[in-house]
Parts: C-alpha cells; structure tokens; sequence
C-alpha cells in the first residue's frame, strides 16, 4: 500500500471516477438509501439480527394434558415436511421452465420455510431435549440446530417430501399432493388447543391455497397440454402414487395428540383430501392410479425416522456448512 | 422525558409507525398492518408486530429497524415481539398505505375472500377487477400469481404493455 490518495491513477485509471457516497452534493447512490439511512443497498452493512427467535414473545407454555416431548415430536413432524419439501422446491432455483415458475416455486418454498421455522423453533420451546446439543457457547439458534444438526433418522417427514426432483410434472404432482393434504391439515388444526399450533396453521391456510390452487392449475394445464406433457405428468403421477397413503396414514403421536385436543389425525381428513385429489384428476381426465402403498420396514415409515436414500443425501448437502461452522455468525 | 405512561407510549408509537417496510419502503409498518401495538411498562418499550407472510425474510429487518429507531428516540429497553394471532390480512393495508402503494406503480389488493367451511380448489385463474396503476386502463393479464415479494402477484399491462405488481389478498 502507497500513501497516494488516488491509486487508481496510472495505466489503467477509469474514465470516470468513482462516485464518493459521502460527497455534500449528493451522489447516484442517494436514491438507493431512501430516507432511511440503516438501510444500506451497499458498503457496510448494520448489525442484524437473524438469529432473532421467530417466537419472541409469544406464549409457548405447554397446554394440560399433553405430553411436553409428544408434543414437540408432532411439530418436527409438521415442520420437517415443510423444511424437506421446501428444500427440494428451493432446488428448481434458476432450473425452472420459465422465469415465473421459477420465482413461483421459490416464493411456495419461502412460505413453507416461513412455517418449518415457526415449527421447529415450537418444538424447541415444548422440549428443549429434543434439540441437537451444540458447543458450549454456539449462537446457533434451536431452529437452525434442528434443522442442521439432525441425522436423517431424526427427521419425522413423510417420504413423499424427500425423494429426489424429477421434471416440472413430477414436481407438479408432488406439490400437488402435499398441498392437498397440508392445506387440509392445517384448516383442522387452527382448532388445536395449542395457540401456537393455531396460530402458525392460521397463517398457513392462507399460503397453501395458494400453493394448491397452483399446482392443480398446472396439473390441469400439463394433463390437457401436448401428449408429452400429459406423458410426463401421467408418469410422476405414477412414481410418487405409492408415497401418498402415507400422507394419511396416522403416527401413534399423532393419533395421541388428535386425541388431546391438540394435533390432527391424518385419517381423519383422508376422504376430504381425496375428494381433492380426485376433483383434479377428473378435470384433467387423469386416472386415478392403481398402484398400492410403498411399504415402510418393519412397519417404519417417515414418520418413525425411516426414510430413503435421498434424504441422506439431501441433507449432506443442505447442512454441510452450518456443519462445518457450529460456532459460525451468519 | 415525560414520565406520564399514556404520554410515553404515545411517544413511542409515534416513533414506530414512521418505521417502513424493508421491501416496500413506500409504506410504513402502520400503513402495512404490520403494527399490531405499542406498549410501555416500566420504561420498557413492548411493540408487537405480525408477519405478513410465515416466511416473510423482512421480519428480522423490521425488528431491527424498530429498535434502533427507538433507541435513538431516547427509549433504553426496547424489545419487540411477535404476534402470530390474527393472522395478516391484506385488509389491513390502511387507505394512505393504498394509495402509496398506487403512487409506486403497485396495485392495492381488494377485499380479502371471506369463506365458510373448507377451502374452495380454484383451476381457473382468479379474475381481480383491478386496473394498471401506471396508466389506468382495465385490460390486464395475470402473468403470475406469485411476484418478486411472497405478497405480491405478476400482471402485465395490455394497454401501455408494462409489467406491475398486485399485492394479493389474504
């Protein structure tokens, strides 16, 4: 480093100078600042707060009559759905077909990452056992913790969730799927005794009508489209049929926490969503499929932890860094 | 600093209602619907906000901003919480928040949809009788339901040919 206050003097000095931000007149940046001047578009960024408890302030006190870590288990299971399956949305990031479908799939995986926060960090706050143990010190909140620093064991999704993108149809069908059943879900579950449970699912409903209405506008459009279209969607249909009774099959947890007052039991809204399901394939003069359920192992499925391949290899990449770095500020 | 309680609070909300949105900085929290409430007890500053969408990445930007713009209005202990219950309705966009919204080339939602029992499918595209807030004309195209904010869908313009933004009704 020299002392000369202007070092881009020489061979290959710009033809304009860079314009200085602080100068008395004003400069092109000013427009950039607002009337606001925290809110950097540029340059030296103030101190936020991400880490921020997305719960901070709200009563999170366990409700009579149910089991504190039950009731932590049911909101991982709600909220890894959402997190698996935000991630695998969040995967069609500048691959979709077109630019709107592409910021369509990011803002549907934005909304359910919105909701598996919310969730993880209720499970949190119901039995903080259930949280992977940090070093001493970590500024990791308990949401990323869960979300980072689980094995592929300790995650509670459904498998439909997890397998791997196919093309835009296989990714139609399987957010249509998810959709039908979440949305269905979480309209019961604004009754749940837990506040924070109603509460998150009340905000939910509002997204995944949107999400629904989406993905059956597209199964529609893919299904009365070219015959390659309709081939491919009759194919994802295919490959992901087996995954969908375990969307309604219920988890001892759940079935309890249905039971409590407080969850939903999956069975329970099986003919509502079906009723869906098959709304849209009679609109789109799809078959309903005759392939049965994917079996789990030894009666396991997603639910108990047990999950395929894909999630493993999923999640590697997803937590790779916040692996890396458990003591790291983002 | 007044210590009278209602004055104080008074003060305090009159601090955080300036306060905009990260995104859409034409509004302000309040005009936003953002702003559920602002209390004092004890010297401490409690504001409660409620986040527009679950996954809104401004909620962490909004706290920060509150708090710094309350500390530097003389307040020590600000601490802001988070209001899950009401969810946000667009309807709580207020009438100046709509027409900085028009001003800006954004088009204001309608009414929010009501509804009994369960959540209606829609196949169809949804038809919203709303106008280009560039230049006025009533021949719009959806282009997207969802746009570059979780809150906002795509329309183009048949008119004078321009994109805009519509802020969904939820």
């Amino acid at each position: 480093m020299t002392d000369d206050p202007h070092p881009l003097h020489g061979a290959h000095a710009p033809s304009h100078s860079a314009p200085d931000p602080n100068r008395s007149e004003g400069s092109i940046f000013d427009g950039l600042l607002g009337t606001d001047s925290s809110q950097w578009a540029f340059g030296a960024a103030p101190t936020y707060s991400h880490s921020e408890d997305p719960l901070a302030g709200v009563d999170t006190t366990v409700p009579d009559g149910v089991d504190a870590h039950d009731l932590a288990v049911y909101c991982l299971m709600l909220g890894d759905d959402a997190l698996v399956a935000s991630n695998r949305l969040a995967e069609w990031s500048s691959r979709a077909p077109d630019l709107e479908d592409d910021v369509a799939l990011s803002n549907i995986a934005l909304d359910l990452l919105g909701q598996a926060r919310l969730l993880l960090a209720r499970a949190a706050a119901a039995d903080p056992s259930v949280v992977p143990v940090l070093p001493e010190g970590s500024p990791v909140p308990p949401e990323d913790a869960l979300a980072f620093f689980r094995e592929a064991h300790g995650l509670r999704n459904v498998r439909l969730a997890e397998v791997p993108n196919g093309d835009f149809a296989h990714t139609v069908v399987r957010l249509l799927l998810l959709s039908c059943a979440r949305l269905t879900l979480l309209e019961r579950l604004t009754g749940s005794r837990d506040r924070v449970l109603a509460a998150v699912a009340g905000k939910g409903v509002k997204e995944l009508t949107y999400h629904r209405d989406y993905a059956g506008r597209w199964f529609l459009t893919l299904a009365r489209g070219t015959e390659e279209s309709r081939r491919r969607l009759e194919a994802g249909l295919d490959e992901l049929w087996p995954l969908y009774p375990e969307l309604l099959s219920a988890h001892p947890v759940e079935t309890s926490l249905a039971a409590a007052g407080i969850g939903v039991d999956p069975a329970t809204i099986r003919d509502e969503v079906d009723a869906v399901v098959e709304q849209v394939l009679a609109t789109s003069g799809v078959e309903r499929p005759r392939r049965g359920a994917l079996a789990g192992v030894s009666g396991r499925t997603g639910r108990d932890g047990l999950h395929t391949e894909a999630l493993s290899r999923m999640l590697a990449e997803m937590q790779v860094v916040a692996r890396a770095h458990p003591m790291g500020r983002w | 600093m007044p210590t009278c309680a209602p004055d104080l609070r008074q003060r305090a909300y009159d601090v955080a209602r300036g306060v905009t949105d990260p995104e859409m900085p034409m509004l302000t929290l309040e005009d936003l619907g953002v702003l559920r409430g602002v209390e004092v007890h004890d010297g401490t500053v409690v504001v409660a906000i409620t986040p527009t969408y679950s996954g809104c990445p401004a909620m962490a930007t909004m706290r920060d901003d509150l708090v710094r713009r309350l500390t530097e209005a003389g307040f020590d202990d600000v601490r802001v919480r988070v209001e899950l219950h009401p969810a946000w309705t667009s309807d709580w966009i207020t009438e100046r928040g709509r027409r900085a919204l028009a001003e800006h080339g954004l088009s204001a939602p309608s009414t929010a949809p009501r509804r009994r029992g369960p959540v209606a499918l829609t196949l169809l595209p949804v038809r919203r009788d709303l106008r280009c807030p560039r230049c006025g004309c009533a021949e719009v195209e959806l282009t997207s339901e969802f746009g570059p904010t979780a809150c906002t869908a795509l329309y183009r313009c048949t008119g004078c040919l321009e994109p805009f933004q519509h802020v969904k009704e939820i």
